[in-house]
């Protein structure tokens, strides 16, 4: 059985049909033809997205998200590949627990899901979890994470740094000072003191990232930043890979496209974290994608029940939607803005996050011979993000009402659709 | 004027027409009938899930001078702690048919969520809300300075201590620059907020350099709690640097009163001398309080709600 | 728009007022005149001035706001609070409270409950500029100066000097009441 992609712009330029067969793109060329065809006249192909940044919330929150909504939802936003955070309950910092959430994802079939490991047990930040266990097991986990709190501990950072070297992982940090973020409710500056909400400062992302990139440095080993989200991060990441260290940052879409301004609504949609920053803030984070300081982008999709947005800022819980929409904000904050190639954003939303978290069939360039994930996208499309319009469990996405560019109109996974005609397919898997 | 959330919501004009007002009503206040029948008929809900017997007190006698159906829902102790709660409350409130509600939160912006939520249609007064706000003592404060004072266009107000944790300082710099005070905030560094520099005041970590020009004085609570934090090394240090005791009353002009939004911690930020000296308008305060929030609750509800003329 | 008062009209019908106030109170001991803002208020004081002119004792008027003892305040928007100063304590005294004009009788019912909580008058009496009938309740004046029959639609204006920059006078336009 075959399938050929009529007409397609590749990577946003020449014009080309894909003939896909087996689930590996086997012919480029014009002309082609197969048992079926799909007109992809006027839509750009990329190669499927990566997130390596995403909350799936199951074990444990299921009634925020499972492997299966979690995926279509990726699916819909264009994605083939999602790294499931840690942070669940129970926290995956076993063997079992990566393998069950990897399994799932095989399961369901909407996307592959790549566990991301705990470094630390239960995320307590005191001793190491079975790292070595987790990278043996089926699910090959190579990113270590205790996302949604810091490895502050030094000693505990620099063993865990050292330690995954022996099995090529990378720990992925979530930079936040928790002495100098108790409490804290948003990003801390002028708005901060007038709103009586308690500050995020920038120096406690700031801090955790400098000390880290010397903590790489000093055992030679790899390092991801995730989520920077501040200014002066960019300008930390950039020192270091001058100096050579071997770091890679992450920024979410909505730290590229909102600002702390919205928290004067007290609309705790907008919480977040780290939190949304200043309008400086945001242009830097665009500066650092656009030179290649910051090397992806990640969703950080956090997925939570109405309950926990529905209620004072404070009571709220942090984290918003960002699978289905992240493609799009890309495209209005750096494509539209002329600050990155449709090329560039295949490297920043796949191939790079694909190398970041060692996963070797996927970010791979579409060309003959390569496995057939594949997104086509109507870059002229417009839409108006109604949040009751999602494959999510949830409803917490910040851009409800407004107008985004774009829109993911199929999704190949190794060759078979998970979303045509911009719907999502059913039962993919058979 | 729908509701009131933050001093900042309040013009000039606003501001004052609620101060001549509640001039008006002080002289209701004095006499032996103290009650009015104006909000005859309508529901006024004191939503209080944090703990301030004083405030509930002055709204509730507020309210019932003016004839108002009053309840009292205090949510603090209860089960009701998570914010959930919030709304579900907000909708019991709205079942009961409140015409208002008088807000107290620990959440900074809790009135704001509720006036803008649609879980309830009344106007919302916030009586206090974490470390945002508390528009109606920044009122009776202001009250009680003209009322001492004169108009406060040009006067000098000194307020001293934790502004970072006080909703009464920024109400009180907010609504003191719209009357047209000067307003000096005076702490030590790590007691005044970041970028309290885009707020229309003066800053001063030296208490001593500002005494000799204040027309006013306001000593703001501060917790000793907050020397564990290290916020500031010791009481002592803190009453030492930044208390207000007879020596600096003595050098404030003679006209100048001394204020307090009350409770007090006599012996940290204020002087027990000081207190009971006759510059202290703090038992002023709490008299003005009432009728400032006659004022307010006859403005939101004495005419005409939005709802009925819609 | 037609004048049916001018300076000199009003000034005669407050002169009346002011003998007839006096004849039926035998004199001016005792009374006190309430204002009802704002030309009320100043019709008080004129009235007070001229039982000064003729008595040779002075005589103070006082002014009384009704607004929070209306019956119709939520058929609009809030209104500003007005002066309320009763210069004497009011118990065992005559008030002559006085008002511009008279329609429904509802002002001076709220008047009537707000003097009832700043004490017990004797008696009170009231007086006004025109009367202009239409009422709503069984309330008379005592003193008129001008009975003025209207139909609903016309609208009353009394202008004076203090309160409305111009020359005194009482006219008749038309337009919802
Ligand atoms: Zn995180």
């Amino acid at each position: 059985m075959s399938t050929v992609i009529k007409g397609a712009r590749i990577l946003g330029e020449q014009v080309a049909d894909l003939l896909i067969e087996d689930g590996v793109i086997t012919q480029i060329g014009s002309g082609l033809a197969g048992d079926e065809s799909i007109d992809a006249t006027d839509l750009i192909a990329l190669p499927g997205l990566v997130d390596l940044h995403t909350h799936l919330r199951e074990p444990g929150r299921e009634d925020a998200e499972t492997v299966l909504t979690g995926t279509r939802a990726a699916a819909r936003g264009g994605f083939t590949c999602v790294f499931a955070m840690a942070n669940t309950e129970p926290v995956a910092d076993t063997a079992g627990v990566v393998e069950q959430v990897w399994r799932l994802g095989r399961e369901h079939g909407y996307a592959d899901v790549q566990p991301i490991g705990a470094v630390t047990v239960g995320l307590a930040g005191e001793r190491l979890s079975e790292l070595g266990a987790m990278a043996d097991s089926a699910a090959r986990v190579r990113v270590f994470s205790d996302d949604g709190k810091c490895v502050s501990d030094a000693v505990l950072m620099r063993r865990a740094l050292e330690y995954v070297k022996a099995f090529d992982g990378v720990i992925a940090q979530h930079a936040q000072e928790p002495r100098l973020t108790e409490g804290a409710q948003m990003n801390e500056g002028p708005l901060s003191g007038e709103l009586g909400l308690t500050g995020w400062p920038a120096v406690a992302e700031e801090a955790i990232i400098a000390r880290d990139v010397l903590l790489a440095e000093h055992v030679g080993s790899r390092l991801h930043v995730c989520h920077l989200s501040t200014r002066g991060s960019v300008e930390i990441v950039r020192w270091a890979k001058s100096r050579g260290i071997d770091v890679t940052a992450e920024v979410t879409p909505h730290h590229l496209l909102l600002d702390d301004e919205l928290v004067r609504s007290y609309d705790p949609i907008y919480k977040v974290n780290p939190p949304l920053r200043s309008k400086d803030d945001v242009l830097a984070v665009r500066e650092g994608l656009a030179d290649g300081t910051i090397d992806i982008v990640a969703t950080d999709h956090a997925p939570h029940p109405m309950e926990d947005k529905e209620c004072e800022w404070q009571a709220a819980a942090f984290g918003m939607l960002g699978l289905e929409t992240a493609l799009s904000i890309v495209q209005k904050t750096m494509v539209d803005t002329g600050a990155l190639t449709w090329a560039r954003v295949a490297e920043v939303m796949s191939a790079t996050p694909a190398r970041i978290g060692r996963v070797a069939h996927h970010g791979r360039p579409l060309a003959v011979g390569e496995p057939a994930h594949i997104v086509l996208y109507d870059p002229t499309a417009t839409r108006v993000v109604e949040p009751s319009d999602t494959a999510s469990l949830s409803r917490n996405t910040p851009y409800a009402g407004m107008e985004l560019p774009g829109r993911v109109v199929a999704t190949f996974l190794a060759g078979r659709p998970t979303v045509l005609e911009g719907r999502l397919v059913e039962g993919p898997t058979q | 004027m729908k509701h009131l959330l933050s001093a900042a919501d309040l013009t000039r004009e606003d501001a004052i027409t609620i101060l001549d007002t509640a001039e008006e009503l002080l002289g209701v206040a004095k006499r032996p009938i103290k009650k009015l029948p104006t909000l005859r008929g309508r529901t006024i809900v004191n939503l209080f899930f944090e703990d301030s017997t004083r405030t509930r007190i002055s709204f509730e006698a507020a309210a019932k001078r003016l004839s108002a159906d009053v309840i009292n829902f205090s949510a603090k102790g209860s089960s009701v702690s998570k914010g959930e709660s919030l709304k579900d409350t907000a909708l019991t409130l709205q079942a009961m048919g409140a015409d208002a509600v008088v807000i107290r939160h620990h959440a900074s912006g809790a009135p704001h969520r509720l006036a803008h939520s649609r879980w309830t249609r009344g106007a919302v007064v916030n009586a206090g809300d974490g470390t945002h706000e508390h528009p109606t003592q920044a009122l009776l404060d202001a009250f009680t300075m003209r009322s001492r004072l004169g108009d406060l266009a040009g006067k000098n107000v000194t307020i001293v201590g934790d502004v970072l944790h006080s909703r009464v300082a920024r109400s009180n710099a907010l609504l003191l620059d719209t009357l047209g005070a000067e307003v000096t905030l005076v702490a030590p560094p790590t007691l005044l907020p970041v970028g309290v520099e885009s707020w229309p005041v003066r800053t001063s970590y030296d208490l001593d350099a500002e005494v000799e020009k204040s027309d006013a004085v306001m000593m703001l609570r501060v917790q000793r709690e907050r020397m564990n934090a290290s916020f500031f090394p010791s009481a002592r240090e803190y009453s030492r640097r930044y208390g207000l005791d007879l020596a600096r009353m003595n050098r404030l002009p003679d006209h100048a009163i001394v204020m307090h939004p009350g409770p007090m911690n006599r012996g940290m930020e204020i002087n027990a001398d000081v207190a009971d000296s006759d510059r202290s308008v703090i038992v002023e305060q709490v008299t003005n309080g009432v009728a400032v929030r006659m004022a307010v609750l006859y403005l939101l509800l004495g005419g005409a709600t939005e709802e009925e003329t819609a | 728009m037609s004048i049916v008062m001018d300076a000199t009209d009003i000034s005669r019908a407050l002169t009346r007022i002011t003998h007839e106030i006096l004849e039926r109170n035998r004199d001016a001991e005792g009374v006190v005149i309430l204002g009802i803002p704002t030309r009320g208020d100043e019709l008080a004081q004129r009235i007070a001035a001229k039982i000064t002119e003729v008595e040779g004792t002075e005589i103070r008027a006082g002014s009384l706001d009704v607004t929070l003892y209306r019956d119709d305040l939520r058929l609009k928007a809030p209104r500003a609070l007005l002066k309320t100063d009763v210069p004497e304590d009011i118990d065992d005294r005559v008030v002559v409270l006085v008002d511009d004009v008279l329609m429904s009788g509802r002002t001076i019912r709220a008047a009537l409950d707000a003097l009832s909580e700043l004490g017990r008058p004797r008696a009170v009496q009231l007086a006004v500029l025109v009367d202009r009938g239409h009422r709503e309740l069984p309330i008379r004046a005592d003193f008129v100066g001008k009975n003025l029959p209207t139909s609903k639609s016309e609208r009353v204006r009394v202008r004076l000097r203090e309160t409305d920059d111009t020359e005194d006078q009482v006219s008749i336009e038309e337009g919802a009441a």
